[in-house]
């Protein structure tokens, strides 16, 4: 590979490139806009890349890896480090053999999501190194050299970028491979891997010993560089601020944190000390300025209402000249609707004509809560649609709580909608429940990706199928229907509503592939016949 | 403001209409000029029929990836009714490049507009064909290479160009500076 070679890639395809070149055995995670393309991206590339059912499993496949010696990758959105808080809390005790980089992709502006949390914290919280970079080639970069901390430290790395990082394509220089990983094998360690009291007590001690040897590490690491300028200004920035800072303020003298937890706070006061005004710059929550200002540090940060929403270079200048006036408001642009076509739009139109108190969750079907559906009442985060209908079922008065339905897409389902099921027969509501589950065959709003419910796997090859309405038989739910929704079909009108006059636990499938990818669900057909794997 | 002149350009439309396609072959075109070149897009909702943008900015370095408003050189829009939602990132005296810049029953296929708008835009940078013509090839499917081909002379050729228009709409009747 030429030395030279320039390309063109998006920080989520510059982290794939990276973790092929640094021999990652194995990347596990669950579709999640702006992380989704990493994976598929390092499947491209000939890495071995699994869709878990959540990023709780995901995360845990890729500890499993990391166990054994090998180095691994999970990757997910923001809202999904939640799903996955439980085991990444304790592998911050446990620590990893080989090597484990989790991938936090934030969207900070909510340009997909259904919050704008801040996960630096999450670093804090479970204590773990956390890097962040700042465009495409520091997201190779800084890739190598996050599998480096994880090995030397035997610990994992939180690595965070948002969406500007993921989706904009910058020019990436790549270097030769890295040294190659070493062969998984086993190696009993019980007290550094089973976690009950008596192991996670020195466990925990040995966590933040890790830490301050890195704090150290981390006070002449490369990752953090400053650029000099004028001792007049100096801005302390990271993640895709540290750009938009160089362009607001190319005069300035900046340092760029590239190693955010735990923070080199002797080299950040050296930097506050060189210059006359020091502005803290970043997205989100002011973690930085928090932290610098806890140890005493005299910096300005950005007005309160800088934190909601992306920043950009007009915002930064606006914070530099402590312009608080109102922002223009922004041209609301043509919102996405459901496609002509969508099976789902059938089922939201007789929901709204039922007069159903509709539990939503998160999909393209979310989508149904716009005009002209108007049938969505809630929708939390994944899998809530069923517990939440249950809370109301449960609750409201009884000709109130008939209304309620729970309305989940397939690849929620299998995310975080079993237990919900589980909870509804083994809690049931007395006046029923009904739970439709829209089965498209794919997970569609984040680019059609395959699910256990698809019977494929991430490289579309046919794999073992979870057949949801086996699942539901075996859970004990005796109405278990599926239905092809058409549009002007009296059939699933009639459906919804006897299942919600017979006041029993009823689960609905309204079963139909998405229209989008009609032809290549024929291709992957004619594929598991053939046994000749074709990419989509 | 920095010392390197930075070229911003942002495309506007909505899903399906080869947005980030054109945008993509300009940044592979502004890379194979040897630029430093940013590109930057949400999508994600463009296949549900959203508006969807993408600016590339290219120059010898480029820092922040997205076109401060204000400051877009050019904008390519692909479909009317997206101008207003993206008029305020042309700085004063900025090109607007509009659908009818091309005569759209001249295309080989009428899906290739995007192509041809970015060969009207191609008069206006300093990015040689022989970069456009590797790009195209590029980035579009091989059966495709020769409408796109078409539609991109077609651009390239048309001398209805670019208007130069003021934020606040007035057509300036001014000829157009490049860069």
């Amino acid at each position: 590979m030429s030395q030279t070679e320039r390309l063109l890639l998006s920080g989520d395809e510059a982290i794939a490139l990276a973790a092929r070149h640094a021999g990652i055995a194995l990347g596990a995670g669950y579709p999640g806009t702006p992380s989704t393309e990493i994976l598929e991206e390092f499947a491209r590339l000939g890495g071995r890349a699994q869709w878990s059912p959540n990023e709780k499993v995901a995360l845990e496949v890729a500890i499993g890896a990391a166990f054994a010696g090998a180095r691994a990758l999970a990757t997910m959105k923001h809202v999904g480090l939640n799903v996955a808080a439980d085991p990444l809390f304790t592998v911050a005790y446990t620590g990893v053999t080989g090597a484990l980089v989790v991938v936090s992709a934030d969207d900070p502006g909510l340009a997909s999501s259904q919050n704008e949390q801040d996960n630096r914290r999450y670093a804090v919280a479970a204590g773990l190194p956390m890097i962040e970079p700042a465009d495409s080639q520091q997201a190779y970069d800084f890739f190598l050299a996050a599998i480096e901390l994880s090995e030397r430290w035997h610990i994992p790395v939180l690595y965070r970028i948002t969406t500007r990082v993921c989706h904009s394509k910058t020019i990436v220089v790549p270097r030769s491979p890295a040294v190659a990983a070493p062969a998984p094998h086993y190696e009993r360690d019980v007290r550094s891997r089973v976690m009950i009291p008596a192991h996670a007590r020195p466990a925990h001690r040995r966590l933040r010993e890790k830490l301050v040897e890195i704090a150290a590490w981390n006070e002449t690491s490369p990752l953090n560089q400053e650029t000099p300028g004028n001792a007049r200004l100096g801005l302390i920035t990271s993640g895709i601020a540290f750009m938009h800072a160089r362009e607001a303020a190319p005069d300035a003298r900046v340092l760029q944190l590239g190693v955010t937890h735990p923070l080199p706070l002797a080299k950040i006061a050296r930097f506050v000390a060189s210059v006359e005004r020091c502005v803290v710059l970043e997205e989100g929550d002011p973690y930085l300025a928090d932290a610098l200002r806890a140890v005493g540090l005299a910096v300005e940060s950005k007005p309160e209402m800088f934190r909601f929403g992306e920043l950009n270079v007009n915002r930064v200048r606006r914070i530099l000249a402590g312009n608080t006036s109102p922002e223009p408001a922004p041209q609301p642009g043509k919102p996405p609707q459901l496609c002509e076509g969508c099976a789902h739009r059938a089922v939201f139109e007789i929901l709204h004509q039922l007069d159903c108190i509709v539990s939503g969750d998160i999909g393209c079907y979310t989508l149904g809560v716009l005009p002209p559906f108007n049938a969505m009442d809630t929708c939390v985060c994944m899998g809530a649609s069923i517990g939440v209908g249950l809370g109301l079922r449960h609750t409201l008065p009884p000709e109130q709580a008939r209304r309620v339905v729970s309305v989940i897409g397939d690849s929620t389902f299998v995310h975080s909608g079993i237990t919900g099921l589980v909870e509804m027969v083994y809690n049931p509501p007395s006046t029923g429940h009904v739970v439709i589950i829209l089965d498209n065959s794919t997970t569609a709003m984040t680019g059609h990706q395959e699910h256990p419910g698809t019977g494929r796997s991430l490289e579309h090859k046919p794999t073992n199928k979870l057949v949801f309405e086996d699942l539901a038989r075996a859970l004990g739910i005796r109405r278990v229907h599926v239905v092809e929704p058409r549009p002007g079909s009296p059939e699933l009108e009639r459906l919804i509503s006897e299942c919600l006059a017979s006041g029993e636990l009823c689960l609905i499938i309204a079963r139909r592939p998405c229209i989008l990818i009609a032809k290549q669900l024929r291709e992957y057909e004619k594929c598991a016949t053939a046994c000749e794997p074709v990419q989509a | 403001m920095s010392d390197s002149p930075v070229t911003n350009i942002v495309f506007g439309g909505l899903g399906g209409q080869g947005v980030l396609k054109a945008s993509d072959i300009l940044a592979d075109a502004a890379v194979r000029a040897g630029f430093d070149v940013k590109k930057s897009e949400l999508h994600g909702m463009s296949q549900r029929g959203g508006s969807v943008s993408s600016d590339v900015r290219f120059g010898a370095r480029v820092f922040s990836p997205m076109v401060p408003a204000g400051e877009a050189d050019f904008l390519v829009i692909l479909t009317p009714d997206q101008v207003e939602p993206n008029r305020h990132v042309l700085r004063e005296g900025g090109g607007l490049i509009l659908p009818d810049a091309v005569s759209a029953d001249l295309l080989l296929n009428r899906k290739s507009l995007n192509v041809a708008l970015l060969g009207v835009l191609s008069r206006q940078l300093p990015i040689a064909e022989e970069h456009w013509l590797a790009a195209l090839r590029a980035n579009l499917a091989e059966k495709l290479h020769d409408a796109n081909v078409q539609a991109f002379n077609l651009g390239r050729a048309s001398g209805k160009g670019v208007s130069s228009v003021a934020p606040t709409g007035m057509k300036i009747a001014q000829p157009f500076k490049a860069g």
